[in-house]
């Protein structure tokens, strides 16, 4: 059985890289305890500060295609809890639970004795490490705390400092997107003396407006704001953060990586990236601590048949493969080949690529255009097939509605197998044009064939 | 509720109980869920399946962005009947007989249920069918029978801005969506709305009068400048058997399907035997017995003379009858009625099969073997203001090729006005 225990940012150990992120799930300890008895690895307390006073409604979602909650979006704040009460908790938690990572997240007032004050009381509660809160986007940013921290490098990296003056475990700074250019913060952590990155945040955002209201989501007798956005849909967004911090030798550290981690799958593509552990809340807020039972069978199931033993020995394997464009082979050349046994005849690649890609895709063979052939099909009679009266009449071919891809045309983009909601229907196959590999810098630099 | 009915029908809570729909109503996340996983198809199979060629992604994905007023009016655009044909068509031979999904080895999408959600809330939004021109157009137009082809005729018709009379010999509109589709699809009421909201277009109904004679075919040609035929099929067809004629109470124990079909639905006449055998294995057939079922019989028998194989009814119409507990005698041909001579009440009915003969136990006898056409006044109807369409002209088929029909012949007519008006 692979093994999935891991050590992060020099000294924060668990028994497997997924912790709970600090949010809701991790309120309180009693909370905690259960998802440890679930199977979660580590936990990072919901955010403890002086307390604040909430709002209702809080949430609010993105819908797609009938499923829920492909993004969620929330105006809480922090611990809205005594901060003498989280950390009697943590001490409980880790008095049961001593294998197990708990984190305090934190959130003070800007000024170096509320943070010595924090980071040692949060310690002598045994918390095995500390998470530094600089990336809330709303209600705490408005107080001078959270984003407003983390979007400044300069705050980012004298508060981290003054943490780091008072710290024993390990700090991490938790990073927020809403920022032009993630690395730079990440820098300023780095060069303050942290031990480690938390990305990504909440992502700043209006989920949408009641149309019958007019009235913005979540509200809040009749008014919202800005909250932060996470789940599904920000998972892309916040892999490609993670990889800027990896691909940058200033912003580098170990990361514990956030952002639409839902399964083992997720999971396993931001390891591979170089996250050393994962935090998830989304899906927890949507089915229950009990999501991780798969997430850790998955991963390690994939590690068992990849032959990886440890976290570590596929950690970063992907990092390298991602480069900037200009690094990418100009002649490698595919096209699309169409599986005619598959097809079930949706035609959606042909209207795809006619409408939204390079006019290749065809169905028959005087590349008659989209209009025509549906002007073809409103103008043909059709009737109820009635045995009686319809004997001998043929049934359409099966492979009447099969489209074919003019490959000397296509330009190997991949919008039809996008859309082919058949498995492996359309494949892209490489075609042999005997060029040697040459990027545009080969080309700009004029040293081709390298 | 939408618009009133202006057509008088009681509603009978009885045969509301005995027969809940079929199908029932999606609700909105369903019919959310649903459209979302039809795939949008390019040129879809399922509209050019469709007879009147309803845009099915098109309103489904107007669902899917629950633009439903906008969905059912697409539904409208291509089929006035949408409603009906949502609750009536068998679409597993159809749209949903062509979706894609069938050979992905996945349900097909449920496009009828869909179709039907659109046109609920239209319903519920009290909405009006729109006109296609502001023009008033001349020419006056009559429409002979008030089935659907008729009121898919006249509805294009008066879309059009044409003068247009529908003239019916029974009592009520719809023709067979209101008298002859099985109570669990299409309710009288539902179909009587529909008409309604064609009425409301200016449509100007008369009731009770038959067409029959040259003299009044001619008499609507002096009135009028075209005149669709949509009388649908004739009488069904009679029993020619021994004791098929002489028993006293034929009336009560001998009826045809259409006639047993009708009298249920729309004249509070529940009567049914406790044994009933009907003749015939189409989807009127069943339609009858299935009703037999519902409203009570103990037995119901279908007797066919060839085998399963053969039957013209649609096989999931078939596999619904087998759930309804209808049973079935295939290679049966019925060769006598037998009756108690005192009451005269039928008692029997004697079939061949093979070289013998065996009796079913039956106290009601329900024909479903055909219609005749109606050729002596589709013989007559002939010249160039006639039009024709719907079951009189296609020999038979669904609502929704009466429906296509009709349409055809109402967009053909105007053109014909077209360089007369310009």
């Amino acid at each position: 059985m692979p093994d999935l225990s891991t050590t992060f940012a020099g000294g924060i150990r668990c028994p497997n890289p997924f912790w709970l992120a600090s949010a809701p799930p991790t309120n309180c300890g009693e909370q905690v305890m259960r998802a440890f008895d679930a199977g979660w690895g580590g936990a990072v307390w919901k955010t403890i500060g002086e307390p604040i006073t909430n709002v209702s409604s809080r949430y609010s979602s993105v819908d797609w295609n009938g499923q829920r909650m492909m993004g969620l979006n929330n105006i809480e704040l922090i611990s809205d809890r005594p901060i003498e009460t989280n950390l009697r908790e943590i001490a409980e938690v880790k008095k049961c639970y001593p294998k197990h990572a708990v984190i305090a997240s934190l959130m003070v007032e800007s000024t170096r004795d509320a943070w010595h004050d924090i980071v040692q009381r949060s310690e002598d509660a045994g918390a095995d490490g500390l998470e530094l809160n600089f990336g809330c986007p709303h209600g705490m940013s408005e107080r001078g705390m959270g984003s407003a921290v983390g979007q400044v490098p300069e705050y980012t990296e004298m508060i981290t400092g003054w943490v780091k003056e008072k710290a024993r475990t390990p700090v991490l700074v938790k990073l927020t997107p809403n920022i032009t250019d993630i690395r730079q913060i990440a820098r300023a952590a780095k060069r303050a003396g942290a031990d480690g990155l938390s990305a990504i945040n909440t992502i700043n955002s209006i989920t949408g407006i009641d149309l019958d209201t007019l009235e913005p989501r979540p509200n809040v007798d009749g008014l919202s704001s800005h909250g932060g956005y996470c789940g599904p849909a920000v998972k892309p967004i916040a892999l490609n953060m993670v990889h800027q911090l990896q691909n940058d030798e200033a912003s580098r550290l170990p990361i514990s990586g956030i952002g639409g981690i839902g399964t083992w799958r997720d999971a396993a593509e931001f390891i591979l990236l170089g996250c050393g552990t994962v935090q998830v809340c989304t899906a927890v807020m949507h089915y229950g601590y009990r999501v991780i039972e798969d997430m850790t069978d998955g991963l390690q199931n994939w590690m068992r048949e990849k032959g990886f033993a440890r976290i570590e020995d596929f950690r970063g394997l992907s990092a390298p493969k991602v480069t900037d464009w200009n690094h990418l082979n100009l002649n490698f050349k595919i096209v699309a080949r169409i599986h005619e046994e598959k097809c079930i005849g949706c035609e959606l690649c042909y209207i795809a690529c006619w409408d939204g890609a390079h006019q290749c895709i065809h169905l028959d063979h005087a590349h008659s255009t989209p209009p025509a052939i549906e002007a073809a099909s409103r103008a043909r009679i059709s009737v109820t097939p009635i045995p009686r009266l319809d004997r001998g009449v043929q049934a359409e071919a099966p492979l009447a509605r099969v489209p074919r891809v003019d490959e000397d045309e296509c330009v190997g983009c991949n919008l039809c197998a996008l859309v082919c909601p058949v498995e492996s229907c359309i494949t892209m196959e490489r075609v042999e044009n005997h060029l040697p590999r040459e990027t545009w810098e080969d080309l700009v630099n004029g040293t081709p064939h390298s | 509720m939408g618009a009133a009915v202006p057509f008088a029908f009681q509603d009978n809570a009885e045969v509301a109980r005995r027969f809940p729909d079929l199908h029932p109503a999606f609700d909105s996340n369903e019919a959310l869920t649903e459209a979302n996983r039809c795939l949008n198809c390019f040129d879809a199979p399922c509209a050019a399946a469709c007879p009147t060629h309803i845009d099915v992604p098109r309103f489904i994905k107007k669902i899917g962005t629950q633009n439903l007023m906008g969905s059912a009016l697409t539904i409208l655009d291509a089929n006035i009947l949408g409603a009906s044909c949502s609750r009536v068509c068998p679409v597993d031979v159809l749209c949903e007989g062509a979706c894609v999904m069938l050979r992905y080895n996945k349900q097909p999408i449920a496009i009828g249920r869909l179709q039907r959600h659109a046109m609920d809330h239209f319903w519920e939004r009290g909405a009006h069918l729109p006109k296609k021109s502001s023009r008033r157009r001349s020419q006056k137009i009559v429409c002979i029978g008030a089935g659907p082809a008729s009121l898919a005729c006249a509805a294009e018709l008066a879309q059009q801005g044409f003068s247009v009379t529908v003239i019916e010999r029974h009592a009520l509109p719809g023709g067979l969506n209101t008298y002859g589709v099985a109570e669990y699809k299409l309710r009288p009421p539902d179909s009587l709305r529909e008409v309604a909201m064609i009425a409301e277009l200016g449509v100007e109904f008369r009731f009770g009068v038959s067409i029959e004679h040259q003299s009044d075919l001619a008499a609507l040609e002096s009135e009028y400048d075209a005149i669709f035929v949509g009388v649908g099929l004739g009488a069904m067809h009679e029993l020619h058997i021994p004791g098929a004629h002489h028993n006293v109470n034929v009336a009560v124990y001998v009826v045809d399907a259409l006639e047993f079909i009708a009298r249920y639905k729309t004249s509070g006449n529940l009567t049914v035997g406790n044994n009933v055998v009907v003749v015939g294995a189409g989807n009127t057939a069943i339609d009858a017995a299935v009703a037999a079922r519902r409203l009570g019989a103990a037995h119901v028998t279908i007797v066919y003379r060839r085998t399963e194989s053969g039957m013209p009814a649609f096989g999931f119409e078939y596999e619904h009858a087998k759930q309804e507990g209808v049973v079935f005698e295939w290679l049966a041909e019925p060769v006598a009625i037998h009756a108690d001579p005192a009451s005269g009440r039928i008692v029997s009915l004697e079939c061949a099969r093979g070289g013998s003969n065996f009796h079913l136990s039956c106290d009601m006898l329900i024909p479903a073997i055909g219609q005749a056409p109606l050729r002596s006044l589709l013989e007559r109807s002939r010249g160039p203001k006639y039009y024709t369409g719907g079951d009189c002209a296609n020999g038979g088929r669904e609502v929704v090729d009466a429906v296509a029909d009709g349409k055809r012949a109402g967009v053909a007519i105007a053109k014909s006005f077209e360089a007369a008006d310009a």
